[in-house]
């Protein structure tokens, strides 16, 4: 006999957004409501299989009877919520969050709707002077809080610093790192229950770091690169990536997506082969798959090599 | 989960600091990390890699997450650091005031901050004694290395927080002088400050909240008794909880860290709630700066917030509560931890509190060097063991505060005030000042007052009466910082100004945590902005990009624009300024950022500074 689970049947609760009332099942976020209307709410930190942790403020709306604006992502409706998106202070606020990041990170990887994001709201990072000098290698992990150098304001400060390649699947870019969890979720309870990495330091100075920033072989990662899965701003990537990126020979436009199932063990990931020029670049799974969420092993993500493994001429 | 941790081992001293703090739970005891940490730092000065890992073994905290833990906090070093470290205040309320002078000083004698492998010194935030500048605070580890070969001798000395003798050899020194400081980073004993010199009403009359400092021995719980302790309690048993929420309730008590928000509507929500486990937990992590009122109460009369916390906790159902205290009051650590003793040796804390049948017990944590502790949910996170950064709200505390459960928060003046109104009920208290602002409120007068210190004044006495009480208002008073680097800047002609919510509040400041720090026109007012805009720079936790990235430009812009350095013209750069401020008011996720732009914003508005 065949079941069909109709989940936990919920209330439905009136929203209004913008003047137009919406009907809500309880338990929905803001942003549910939102991108049900079909709204192009900006997003950061957001994933659909992570945590809401509200860190990124980008999504920001007024809720009536809240002083400060709310984060959409992660505030639940109410019966009776009014809630505007259509004001000068969101615009302000998701306006400002973009200009800041792009004052101190490299955004030029994160994504085609970050870059529509930033003209369409108005960033202008280069208001707050000529970016600061990078740091050197491990430099910015070694600041001890609450401390820091008083700045001339000459320069804006950033977190431009050289990329971290330790092992051979993946590198870490964190000039490139805007602090939006994503990855410290992943490798703990949303996904991996790993935990080899967390947000260390403090305030400008945070960094996402493995114990004593020792190198990710001495850590405790397993390299299942669900950090890269879930990295907005191509901070985290694999090694083929970045080697191609820095060799000139990246072509997003020239990829093509070929879905299939890991034949590793009989578990069932979904798995979708990134490919360019005849070769796989990246592995990645749906966030909607009801088996992975997005997640996957080091075998599903990393373990393609056989597929391509081309004898060479007079080899047998 | 398996733990991977570092192959480094742990010392001895290490091994023996730790086990004393902590044993072995023998399963996850996250909440045990920062009396860990503590333990190491009090026993070696700074945490190893075999050290933090043998914290994780113990309490199976995955390395990563410790290390992240362990960097939060200024107090914390992960890397070798001379065992006994001056914290000097370069703050607002220190550095005019000799504290430049001091570090230059120490600058000449020990080198730049952190050199030196036995002392050394740095700069810090405010320290919490202003009212005695310049402040020092004295971070020294024992026992020294000749206990290393000796587990027991270690294990006797180490931390714990269920000791009544705090770890570590920690001090104040204020005022300090290079002299003093050397000495003590020598070894040599440190008087305290003395809490009654820094409250010159003591003794006095109309006093409520200081009514007992200098006239209890804040070591005695029979002088405590003698001068009307424990009336409180026993009046609140005999009435039960439901009255004494109420009394609170009918109060209109506000809370007195500075968010100002009703006491009796929070022990209301978590006295109603079924869930059964709840907790109180009392913040005693009292940072912002100028303040100093929570540190000579917990000095100077400790039982009566133990007290008050034991009526609170039984109030609202809860069977413990955790006392957060700041990690720079060593000396209000003291005070506490002995009072707690003293309590639950003759009965006042414990399965059985005054026979009553009623449970109720006390934890005293130490906090290690972060601001942001101060709000609520970064103070429950870091009870929990876990990095200072705020939750978001909803849900509040009352549903979901510290492990998840309906948690009562107040801060020390806060509840002190309850003893009174279990006294003489809410009524009574109600009819001291008006509307919102009821009963007396405690005030930190320093910088350049005749007599500064800590003053008990009936909500709604004028700044001006205030100033007269501590020797006048100050000849050439240029403005006045009230409610904190949180707060803003007031000016002479605004000394009429009614010390209430609303009163304040119509003049667009703020009563804040009671700061009035005095500036006149001597002041280097570009100075003290820069080192406000420094201080939300460094007391950010991160979290969010308003406040993270808001505050290192609001910083980087006022530094143009004192040194003349405008992009653009100084119109360009107030406009900046303001949309930096905007954002971090609006769309940060706490408080600290929320009111981060504050002084620079009413300090632009008074002229204060970027006169041209």
């Amino acid at each position: 006999m065949t079941t069909v689970d109709l989940g936990t049947i919920r209330r439905l609760v009136s929203v209004t957004v913008d003047d137009v009332e919406h009907r809500a099942p309880e338990g929905a976020t803001i942003m549910d409501v939102l991108d049900d209307a079909g709204a192009d709410t900006p997003r950061l930190c957001q994933a659909p299989n992570l945590t809401p942790v509200n860190a990124c403020r980008v999504c920001v709306v007024e809720v009536e009877g809240s002083r400060p604006l709310v984060p959409s992502c992660a505030r639940k409706v109410e019966d009776g919520m009014v809630v505007r998106t259509d004001t000068e202070r969101v615009a302000h606020s998701r306006k400002m969050v973009l200009e800041l990041l792009a004052s101190a990170n490299d955004l030029s990887e994160a994504g085609d709707d970050v870059a529509r994001w930033q003209i369409e709201y108005g960033a202008d990072p280069e208001r707050y002077g000529p970016p600061g000098p990078p740091a050197a290698a491990g430099e910015r992990g070694n600041r001890h809080a609450g401390h820091h150098g008083i700045p001339d304001g000459e320069t804006r400060a950033t977190v431009a610093q050289p990329v971290t390649v330790d092992n051979d699947l993946y590198v870490r870019d964190y000039a490139r790192c805007i602090l939006c969890y994503k990855c410290v979720e992943a490798c703990g309870t949303d996904a991996q229950n790993t935990f080899a990495i967390a947000v260390a330091g403090r305030g400008f100075d945070a960094t996402i770091s493995t114990e004593f920033a020792v190198p990710l072989p001495d850590s405790a990662c397993v390299y299942c690169g669900n950090c890269i899965g879930v990295c907005p701003t191509g901070a985290l990537k694999s090694v083929a990536e970045h080697e191609r990126r820095e060799a000139g020979t990246w072509d997003p436009e020239g990829e093509t997506v070929t879905t299939t199932v890991c034949s590793f063990c009989g578990v069932g990931c979904s798995l979708e082969l990134h490919v360019q020029d005849n070769t796989i670049v990246n592995v990645t799974s749906p966030s909607d798959h009801s088996v992975t969420h997005g997640h996957l092993c080091i075998k599903g993500r990393f373990g393609f090599q056989h597929v391509q493994n081309v004898a060479s001429p007079g080899e047998h | 989960m398996d733990l991977v941790l570092l192959p480094d081992a742990a010392t001895e001293a290490e091994r023996a600091a730790v086990d004393a703090a902590v044993g072995s739970p023998g399963h996850e005891r996250r909440d045990l990390l920062l009396p860990a940490f503590h333990a190491v730092m009090d026993a070696v000065g700074w945490i190893s890699r075999g050290a933090l890992s043998y914290v994780c073994d113990r309490l199976h905290v995955p390395p990563a997450e410790a290390y992240g833990v362990a960097t939060f906090y200024a107090l914390f070093s992960v890397t070798p650091r001379a065992p006994r470290t001056a914290h000097v205040c370069d703050d607002v309320g220190c550095a005019a005031f000799g504290g430049e002078d001091l570090c230059a000083a120490l600058e000449e004698r020990l080198g730049p901050p952190g050199s030196g492998e036995e002392v050394t010194w740095t700069r810090s935030p405010c320290l919490g004694l202003c009212e005695r500048a310049p402040a020092v605070f004295l971070q020294r580890a024992s026992p020294s290395a000749e206990d290393e070969g000796n587990p027991e001798a270690t294990r006797a000395l180490a931390s714990s927080p269920h000791d009544d003798a705090p770890g570590g050899d920690h001090a104040q020194i204020a005022p300090a002088t290079a002299d003093t400081v050397l000495r003590a980073l020598d070894g040599e004993d440190v008087d305290g400050p003395d809490p009654v010199v820094s409250t010159p009403q003591a003794g006095g009359p109309d006093l409520e909240l200081l009514s007992r400092v200098g006239v209890v021995d804040p070591g005695d719980l029979d002088s405590y008794r003698a001068a009307g302790g424990y009336a409180g309690l026993r009046r609140a048993l005999a009435v039960g909880s439901a009255r004494v929420v109420d009394e609170i309730t009918v109060a209109s008590l506000t809370g007195r860290g500075g968010a100002a928000f009703p006491t009796g509507t929070k022990w209301a929500a978590v006295a109603g709630s079924p869930e059964p486990e709840k907790y109180l937990v009392c913040n005693a992590d009292e940072s912002e700066p100028g303040t100093f009122k929570d540190r000579v109460l917990m000095e100077a009369d400790p039982f009566a917030l133990v007290e008050a916390m034991t009526v609170a906790g039984i109030a609202v159902g809860a069977r413990t509560g955790y006392l957060y205290v700041r990690g720079e009051y060593p000396a209000a650590e003291r005070a506490i931890l002995r009072a707690v003793a003293e309590a639950r040796r003759h009965g006042y804390l414990g399965d059985d509190v005054m026979g009553s049948g009623r449970a109720f017990d006390l934890e005293v944590r130490r906090g290690a060097g972060a601001y942001i502790c101060g709000e609520e949910t970064a103070l429950m996170n870091s009870l929990e063991g876990r990095r200072g950064e705020p939750r978001a709200k909803p849900p509040f505390p009352t549903v979901a505060g510290l492990f998840g459960k309906p948690t009562v928060i107040n801060n020390v003046e806060t509840l002190v005030n309850v003893l009174r109104i279990v006294a003489e009920g809410g009524p009574a208290f109600a009819s001291i000042g008006s509307g919102r602002s009821t009963g007396t409120k405690l005030f930190c007068l320093s910088g350049v007052v005749a007599r500064p210190g800590v003053y008990e004044v009936p909500m709604g006495t004028t700044l001006r009466e205030l100033l007269e009480l501590a020797g006048g208002v100050p000849p050439d008073l240029r403005a006045i910082l009230l409610g904190g680097a949180a707060g803003s800047f007031v000016t002479p002609d605004q000394l009429d100004v009614p010390l209430t919510l609303e009163g304040t509040r119509e003049i667009g400041a703020t009563l804040g945590s009671g700061v009035v720090l005095c500036f006149d026109s001597t002041t280097d007012f570009a100075a003290v902005l820069r080192r406000i805009a420094g201080f939300f720079r460094d007391e950010s936790c991160g979290q969010c990009v308003p406040c993270r990235v808001g505050t290192v430009r609001q910083e980087e812009a006022l530094a143009r624009i004192v040194r003349g350095r405008e992009i653009g013209g100084r119109t360009i750069e107030l406009q900046l300024l303001r949309d930096v401020d905007r954002v971090m008011t609006d769309a940060s996720i706490c408080g600290l950022g929320q009111t981060a732009a504050s002084a620079v914003r009413s300090a632009l508005a008074l002229g204060l500074i970027g006169g041209s």
